[in-house]
């Protein structure tokens, strides 16, 4: 008993001096870290080609043989595994659309890695990823600091609120003194804090790390309100059992554009992702969807689909594909449009912003084929 | 036992040698080994740190700690500290670590307690409350604690909403934001009087050493609690009346969406809590049992035979002997509360871990942002561990 | 202690109390024994029965087990929404079953994990058995670990390649916490051994390294791994998220058990050592032949219990994203329909925590009672 007791002191102090000593190195450690980096942050307007990108990164998926996309964890309509385990919905679409693009009509070339808000720029820096479609929202700081690239703006969005009917809420600006859960990390909660400290509202934020977890404590009263893009909240709501025991606030209190993203350093990848988006919606444009993709391909007359479809000129080896890319693409998964009503209109979502630039209020422009 | 006794050899070893240079000699063999080992964690270290240096360039990743000194603008929902989105990422740092600090000691004190009588209750007569206890025990540690926190929140959701909020007594209201509870307003005088009834305690502790001492002599046992009373309670008192008896009751009230006023148990601080406390409770119930009975049968009979009554007998021969074995797994315990109360994330609880998230995820500096976990985590596990070992050397001296 | 020595002795031990009287007698004794504990029995038993009878209802009378789809092929989980709170709605485990369990492992090829499942728990059977506590069961687990990789990855034989990230569900479980503990322990040995040596550079290196993992939560390891690994690799070279979860759980994992070895290499008495020494056995043949050998022997008991642990903080990589049981269970009820179910989820996934927990903590307990049985005669 003695020994051990005194074994066990001296074990103890001789764990006190490490402990010490690796807290005073871990801080040590970083301190260089910011040394080291103050030369390089200044000069570095070219930053070299990333991880895993080489110079084509196009050739690099195609020796591959599949894309690889990130994804989110879950989210409704935008990407949720089934009860079989299959990868559905809207950003899932967009990286199907490019694998499609790249490799022809086997649809299956591409794979699909869940990511968490934390992870998912790392995991597009490392090239662990090829890209990443994970309603992420197109900032400046994310733009120029992260060495990464937003090709397009796949979605627009702006951040809601969603209370119960039963509170007798009709403005955002009613809000004050309530509770309101919000999903950390994300631009999101720095949209709201910003919104109340101009709006001089004061809320208690409830901030849960799940999306599926801030719902839940939504709907069991947790929270007077809940925010996040209106495209969620739309989501949200058509799910529940009666929808018209919650609704959407007006105010649309921030932009949301999202848009899949790609590593700097390879531009023609970063043209391929932005053209198929273009694509997509000028198929929606000219009216071409999967069911008569493969007659116009063949019979449309107008140029401008002619040279699309790849039936004249070299639009396609201009993007590093096949000249008949967008004809597999819209074959399979079929336009803007029809991508946009398979999986985001079951969630009770408008076009709104999302309608093309034809109709009143649309947003969405594809600049022409030539 | 120990560590120095594992080979006897080289303390009996003369200490001074030449060092031969040859593969024979058992110091040079050492020595080579030594170098040799660390040469290669250098070089893996100098690997990796080149390599993040050359990354953290290449992707533009700002690094350094002058992301502290910037302003937040993140929400924090419970603060010990004022706090507000204009504030720095240390100040939020901060806030999170306070928080951290509050469920882990609240949890180390409920855990205590209610595992010590969940272990004197497993050793109890009553059969059916010695298997619901072992039952309990059995589901607690058989189950993920993350699954277990999920669990409770999802069911502290389930209460009603604030405006059908259960209303055991006045001012008290419990509903799906949390427990409220009537309380009042905090002045300076509240400060100097809780104070000196922390001054009072000491003194008392003192006090009751002293008589001891003098019971020890002459034989005489002395009243502690008069003094007691007088020390924790009157004095307290005087000073808070000397200035002036400020009370203002706070009594949380219904408007708008919310309570207002009162103290506030929020339901993501009260399901952790539940959580960890609930799940510690079932490890330190074991580690009492198994102490209550190292402590020899022997014991309990001549404690019996000097006619001390059988709670007497607990508290003065059984736990102080069963203490001793108790103590170091109870550490280990006690660290683990506080390790584990870094899944609030899951369920958020805006502790450090949430926080440095959340700042790392802004900042995108992820090295600065899992430092800064680790450093936090390592002095609690050390305090935790000097106070822990300056407690078992002193139980360990009642020994003799 | 042999049984010519014992005589019987008049002062035997009075009838122990289930004798006594019969069933009732016993319940007089340990039940009703005393006002304040008979109150207390009846007390318990009442909200025993009451709470029984209540998830009874729940979980069973009320409970419905399937529900029929909607003209769109969605399930229609309406009726489940009217009896929430009174019955529990497994028809969402009937639906979801096969992805809480295998993720979004390809449909088709779901008996492959399904074996992977059965070859861990018989891999758990087999090193039980103390029969098969031989040399050869190192071998063993090589042989089923690689059949596992083969077997979830494919590409070989005919099965076709599973990429990692497809893999999820209760195969990843196994496998963070199987993994986790093989290629923790001989790392563990090292560094116990390191702890206990007597080369000042390479105890140090021990100690910063067990006491480092030790004090920090694992969740903070496992951002590591999530965010900071890939900064530390080269440029190019990537290494998937479930291996660098992998890596962080075996560092972890190999702190830890390091303590119980070293526990296991202390309580050996000092003249195993010594006689080693006396047969001018070199240190390496000294520590395998004649100190682990003992030692592990000892050590079994907590490093089960240790092993227990690991399995239950495998589920704590749902926070960086990784389909293990947990979060397969979490994600399969995003899908709209089926949002609100998750009592029923995680009742069933706790269940299947539970019974391998419990499996494993009733052997240890066993074990640990064999052993010491052996050690005192």
């Amino acid at each position: 008993m003695n020994t051990m007791s005194s074994s066990g002191k001296r074990g103890f102090s001789v764990r006190r001096l490490v402990l010490g000593a690796m807290g005073a190195g871990l801080l040590a450690l970083t301190a260089p870290a910011a040394r080291a980096q103050a030369p390089a942050a200044a000069p570095a307007p070219a930053p070299a080609p990333a991880a895993g990108g080489g110079s084509n990164m196009i050739e690099t998926i195609r020796n591959r043989g599949t894309l690889i996309c990130g994804v989110s964890t879950g989210l409704a309509g935008f990407s949720a595994p089934d009860s079989q385990g299959r990868w559905s919905g809207f950003d899932v679409d967009y990286c199907r659309a490019v694998a499609i693009a790249i490799f022809g009509t086997d649809q299956n070339r591409v794979r699909f890695v869940a990511t968490t808000p934390q992870a998912r720029f790392t995991a597009l820096q490392s090239g662990e990823l090829d890209m990443l479609a994970r309603n992420t929202t197109w900032t400046l700081s994310r733009d120029t600091s992260l060495g990464l690239d937003f090709p397009a703006t796949s979605f627009y969005d702006g951040q809601g609120f969603m209370v119960k009917r039963s509170l007798g809420v009709t403005s955002a600006r009613q809000l004050d003194g309530a509770t309101i859960c919000v999903q950390p990390g994300t631009t999101t909660e720095q949209n709201l804090s910003d919104w109340a400290r101009s709006n001089r509202v004061t809320i208690r934020p409830v901030v849960i790390e799940r999306q599926e977890d801030n719902v839940a404590a939504y709907i069991a009263g947790r929270c007077d309100a809940y925010t996040t893009d209106a495209s969620g909240l739309a989501g949200v709501r058509s799910t529940q059992q009666n929808p018209n025991d919650h609704i959407i606030l007006p105010e649309i209190i921030s932009k949301e554009p999202l848009g899949p993203l790609v590593r700097h350093g390879d531009q023609r990848f970063a043209d391929l992702v932005r053209w198929v988006h273009f694509g997509l919606l000028a198929a929606e444009e000219f009216g071409i969807t999967a069911a008569n993709v493969e007659q116009a391909a063949t019979a449309d007359q107008r140029p401008e689909v002619g040279r699309m479809l790849g039936r004249g000129g070299d639009l396609g080896q201009m993007l590093g594909v096949d000249n008949r890319w967008l004809v597999n693409v819209v074959k399979i998964l079929g336009n803007y449009g029809e991508v946009f009503s398979r999986n985001l209109t079951p969630l009770g979502l408008q076009r709104g912003p999302n309608a093309l630039w034809t109709t009143p209020g649309g947003l969405q422009y594809a600049p022409p084929f030539r | 036992m120990s560590d120095t006794a594992i080979d006897p050899r080289y303390a009996a070893k003369p200490p001074k040698r030449p060092l031969r240079l040859s593969w024979s000699d058992e110091r040079f063999r050492g020595i080579v080994w030594q170098v040799l080992v660390l040469a290669v964690v250098a070089t893996i270290f100098w690997w990796l740190w080149s390599n993040t240096v050359h990354n953290l360039e290449v992707r533009r990743i700002a690094s350094g700690w002058g992301f502290l000194s910037r302003e937040a603008g993140l929400p924090i929902a419970e603060s010990l500290i004022p706090y507000d989105p204009t504030n720095t990422y240390l100040r939020a740092l901060a806030v999170g670590l306070t928080n951290t600090l509050k469920v882990a000691i609240i949890g180390i004190i409920l855990a205590t307690l209610l595992g010590t009588l969940l272990g004197v209750l497993r050793l109890s007569p009553n059969w059916l409350v010695s298997k619901l206890v072992g039952g309990y025990v059995e589901v607690v540690r058989d189950l993920p604690l993350l699954l277990q926190l999920l669990f409770w929140y999802a069911m502290l959701q389930g209460l009603p909403g604030p405006r059908q909020a259960i209303n055991p007594a006045t001012g008290v209201f419990l509903s799906n934001r949390g427990l409220k509870l009537p309380w009042f307003e905090w002045l300076p005088a509240h400060s100097w009087a809780l104070l000196v009834c922390v001054i009072g305690i000491v003194a008392t502790l003192i006090w009751r050493r002293a008589a001891l001492a003098r019971q020890m002599a002459d034989g005489q046992p002395r009243k502690v609690w008069p003094v007691a009373l007088l020390l924790c309670v009157g004095a307290p008192l005087v000073v808070w009346a000397t200035q002036g008896a400020p009370f203002t009751p706070d009594i949380p009230f219904l408007r708008g969406f919310n309570f207002q006023g009162g103290l506030t148990v929020s339901p993501e601080f009260f399901a952790l809590l539940t959580g960890l406390t609930l799940y510690t409770a079932g490890f330190i119930c074991e580690i009492v049992r198994a102490g209550i009975q190292a402590v020899h049968q022997g014991q309990w009979e001549a404690a019996g035979a000097l006619g001390l009554p059988r709670g007497q007998v607990m508290r003065l021969v059984v736990l102080p002997q069963a203490l001793r074995v108790i103590i170091p797994p109870m550490t280990s315990q006690f660290l683990n509360l506080t390790k584990n109360s870094s899944l609030a994330v899951a369920i958020g609880y805006q502790d450090i871990v949430s926080i440095a998230n959340t700042t790392l995820n802004q900042t995108g500096q992820a090295i600065e942002g899992i430092a800064a976990i680790m450093v936090v985590y390592l002095s609690i596990s050390l305090s935790i561990s000097l106070f822990m070992n300056w407690y078992n050397a002193r139980i360990a001296l009642v020994e003799r | 202690m042999s049984v010519t020595t014992h005589t019987p002795s008049p002062a035997l031990p009075p009838p122990s109390r289930l004798m006594a009287g019969g069933p009732l007698g016993w319940v007089k004794a340990n039940l009703l024994n005393g006002v304040f504990n008979s109150m207390i029995t009846l007390l318990l038993a009442y909200l025993l029965v009451r709470y029984t009878i209540s998830f009874v209802d729940w979980a069973f009378l009320n409970a419905i087990w399937q529900v029929p789809n909607d003209r769109f092929g969605r399930a229609d989980t309406s009726s489940c929404r009217d009896i929430k709170g009174i019955g529990a709605c497994w028809a969402v485990i009937t639906e979801k079953h096969r992805f809480i369990l295998f993720g979004t492992y390809p449909y088709e090829e779901h008996w492959r994990p399904a074996i992977v499942c059965v070859l861990f728990i018989a891999l758990y059977i087999v090193s039980a058995m103390r029969r098969f506590w031989r040399k050869e069961l190192v071998l063993v687990w090589a042989v089923t670990l690689t059949a596992i990789g083969l077997l979830m990855w494919g590409g070989v034989f005919g099965l076709s390649y599973v990429p990692q990230e497809r893999w999820g569900g209760l195969p990843i479980t196994l496998i963070l916490a199987t993994f986790g503990l093989a290629f923790a322990f001989p790392l563990a040995i090292m560094v116990a051994l390191g702890r206990r040596s007597r080369l000042p550079a390479i105890k140090a290196l021990c100690v910063v390294y067990v006491e480092l993992i030790r004090g920090v939560p694992l969740i903070s390891l496992l951002f590591m791994a999530s965010v900071m690994f890939p900064l530390f690799l080269p440029e190019g070279l990537n290494i998937d998220k479930l291996l660098r979860a992998q890596v962080a759980i075996i560092l972890f994992a190999g702190a830890y058990l390091a303590e119980v070895v070293r526990a296991g290499l202390q309580s050996l008495p000092k003249g195993q050592y010594e006689a080693a020494e006396a047969l001018g056995l070199s240190y390496w043949q000294k520590t395998g032949f004649i100190i682990l050998p003992q030692a592990l022997r000892l050590v079994i008991p907590p490093l089960v219990n240790t092993f227990i642990g690991f399995f239950k903080d495998t589920s704590l990589v749902l926070i960086i994203g990784i389909f293990d049981l947990l979060t397969a269970a979490k994600t399969a009820i995003i899908e709209p329909q089926w949002q609100g179910f998750a009592v029923e989820v995680y009742v069933t996934v706790g269940l299947i925590y539970f019974i391998f927990c419990f499996a494993m903590s009733k052997y240890s307990a066993g074990l640990e009672a064999e052993l010491n049985k052996h050690r005192k005669r």
